[in-house]
């Protein structure tokens, strides 16, 4: 039996708690980031306080029994305190700006703010910085975002899962090691630098080919993050490729067929979930991505679908949930509406992001457990 | 029928063979040309964006200050920005990251937490990059009142890394023979002396390549830095290597391309191709360091 000291043996019980703390820290990261992200954007949703806004303004001076003083007062007060603190009705009163009689005349012109979740979800209009009247409606964004990734994974999953097949089946060892190399590479190529291809060379050469009046639109940010998601998506359409018995290969060839025949019938049927998996992690990437999507789609709240054949218009301008946030962040005032409605479309971006990535994982837990 | 006309009747193709034949040759040239199809454009880009970049690509434009509105001069203190974020930002995540690593691989059992921390590590990884810009700014610069700075900035993406330094560590940990650790256990080594004895030893290497790769990624990202800690500009003394301090804003690399390409007005195009060429060459090169360190390793590899 081999003695230990107590000392030793301790710092070893500590050293493995450290370890075990670090073990769960990925869970509390994912847990904080929620809870963050959630925590500064929660006032617009819990907080139904009644916001003065320049409209409503107007509207109060209208009122009889208010003199212009007053309103003129309040004006001068929302400019001043504008960008510290929300100008509400109880602010007012404490602030002495509002006596309880003059309240009950203004009240039916200051309308509870109210964000409806539904709302914020299926409206067009996205206008955060207006004045008088801010409209926080994202599903131009959503389209924004949807039209970019549709269009760039059209691109990306046939020549992706293309050039996994020709790495793992159809080349030589030293061919395939080059390759990878290669593609390795091209997905350590950092975001703004494929967005600053985007704004100059493929901007350049959209307007020539097809045209177009302006560069920096649907199809810039579909080949620029068609190019992005290609590796992972060869990656790891490789890796599931990899994963496939020898025998299968073995026993396919045996009978005579040729590569081409055993790819078709015997590999695509056997790794499909985990070149599924693939596909769903490009888009996960697609939708993420912020930096070149930022500078590449050029910045026009649009949706591009219609009814209308081809039914995505991809040589329009778009803006994308990821190029909202990052745009618009640095202008807002900590706690203003608009500030909060961006954390509210992190959180959203979190939710989708976190499906895709759990439904990728359940796919790849398919075939283990196959 | 003489025997030569059988024989040669014998081995003639079918149609069916010539069919099978012609489809397998039609799908590796369709196969090839879609692998060539996103390798020539990136060799393309890439030489463009030097062609482009030339004329203001010298040694000094490293190492000299922005000038004239960042009009001209050179790059430095966005260089030396990169450096301490990237430096920092490791010097957290890897020790965190290593021993998570350490965690699943050597200690945890198949349970219900171990599937919920590698669900985690997989969904920490898939985050976009502004959400962790979002989530860096709420907790580190407005709740733990850092303010935008070096620390914030470097605090978020060590985050953002967390997740790929604990996949590959992982990989590399697992690489190590098991029954290395058999035989040590067998000993009546304990586990912790085993991990530090038997198995670091054998995965540092490997641990190692990860972490270098996690240097590229964390040079290359602008949007978590963003609001954390990087800013437009900060004049710092062009001569002083410790030219910012933990709690002061930084410039950055890939923030400098952002804003010199997006946002200020009449920047000549060389300088603007040189900072992405310059951006690029930095990723690239620590990118092609980590490449050749695994394939030493693989070839030199003692078991």
């Amino acid at each position: 039996m081999l003695h230990r000291s107590k000392g030793k043996a301790l710092r070893e019980a500590l050293i493995e708690w450290l370890i075990r703390i670090c073990g769960i820290s990925a869970v509390i990261f994912v847990f904080a980031i929620f809870f963050f992200v959630f925590w500064e954007g929660k006032g617009l949703i819990f907080n139904n306080k009644v916001n003065i806004n320049t409209a409503s303004i107007e509207a109060i001076t209208k009122v009889e029994g208010i003199d212009e003083s007053l309103a003129s007062k309040i004006v001068s007060t929302r400019s001043e305190i504008k960008l510290e603190k929300r100008l509400t009705t109880e602010w007012l009163l404490k602030e002495d700006l509002l006596d309880e009689d003059t309240f009950v005349l203004i009240e039916p012109f200051i309308k509870a703010k109210e964000f409806s979740f539904w709302k914020f979800l299926t409206t067009q209009e996205w206008y955060p910085a207006s004045e008088s009247n801010p409209r926080y409606g994202v599903f131009a964004l959503i389209a924004g975002t949807f039209s970019v990734t549709l269009l760039s994974m059209l691109i990306s999953v046939p020549f992706g899962l293309g050039s996994a097949l020709f790495i793992s089946e159809f080349c030589s060892p030293k061919l395939k090691e080059t390759l990878k190399i290669i593609i390795e590479l091209l997905a350590a190529i950092p975001s703004v630098v494929w967005g600053f291809i985007g704004l100059t060379i493929m901007n350049q050469l959209i307007m020539s080919i097809f045209g177009a009046q302006i560069g920096i639109n649907v199809l810039n940010g579909a080949i620029i993050l068609a190019l992005m998601s290609v590796p992972i998506i060869v990656s790891i359409g490789e890796d599931a490729l990899q994963a496939v018995p020898d025998s299968y290969r073995e026993a396919a060839i045996g009978l005579g067929v040729t590569r081409w025949q055993m790819v078709y019938k015997v590999l695509i049927p056997a790794a499909k979930n985990g070149l599924l998996a693939a596909v769903l992690l490009g888009i996960g990437r697609a939708i993420g991505e912020t930096m070149a999507v930022l500078m590449a789609t050029g910045h026009a709240v649009n949706n591009p679908f219609d009814g209308d054949f081809p039914f995505l218009h991809a040589l329009e301008s778009v803006k994308t949930l990821t190029a909202t946030i990052a745009a618009e962040l640095g202008e807002t005032a900590r706690g203003s509406d608009h500030y909060q409605v961006l954390f509210i479309v992190g959180i959203l971006l979190f939710s989708i992001t976190f499906l895709v990535n759990l439904t990728a994982d359940l796919v790849v837990k398919g075939i283990k457990n196959k | 029928m003489s025997e030569n006309e059988i024989n040669s009747k014998r081995f003639t193709k079918t149609s069916l063979v010539l069919k099978k034949e012609f489809n397998e040759k039609l799908a590796k040239g369709i196969f090839f040309s879609m692998t060539l199809a996103m390798i020539v454009p990136l060799l393309l880009i890439v030489s463009f964006l030097i062609y482009k970049a030339w004329p203001s690509l010298s040694f000094s434009f490293i190492f000299d200050m922005p000038k004239n509105g960042m009009k001209e001069g050179g790059i430095w203190p966005a260089f030396l920005g990169t450096l301490y974020l990237v430096i920092i930002s490791l010097i957290i995540a890897a020790p965190v990251g290593v021993m998570a690593a350490i965690y699943l691989n050597e200690y945890a059992k198949d349970n219900w937490l171990t599937r919920t921390i590698n669900l985690a590590v997989i969904n920490l990884a898939g985050v976009p990059s502004i959400v962790h810009a979002l989530f860096g700014l709420g907790a580190f610069v407005l709740f733990a009142g850092m303010g935008t700075s070096v620390i914030a900035a470097s605090l978020t993406l060590a985050v953002m890394t967390l997740p790929v330094i604990i996949a590959s560590t992982k990989e590399a940990l697992s690489a190590v023979p098991m029954t290395f650790r058999q035989a040590s256990w067998n000993m009546g080594v304990s586990r912790w002396q085993t991990i530090q004895r038997i198995v670091l030893p054998n995965s540092i290497s490997g641990i190692l390549t990860g972490i270098i790769l996690q240097v590229s990624r964390a040079a290359g990202e602008t949007a978590p830095i963003m609001f954390t800690g990087a800013v437009v500009f900060v004049p710092i003394a062009g001569d002083e290597v410790l030219a910012y301090g933990l709690m002061d804003k930084c410039m950055a690399l890939a923030m400098h391309l952002y804003t010199i390409s997006t946002q200020i007005p009449n920047v000549p195009e060389s300088l603007q191709f040189a900072i992405a060429v310059a951006l690029l060459g930095v990723v690239l090169l620590v990118n092609a360091l980590s490449i050749g360190l695994r394939v030493y390793l693989r070839t030199h590899r003692k078991w």
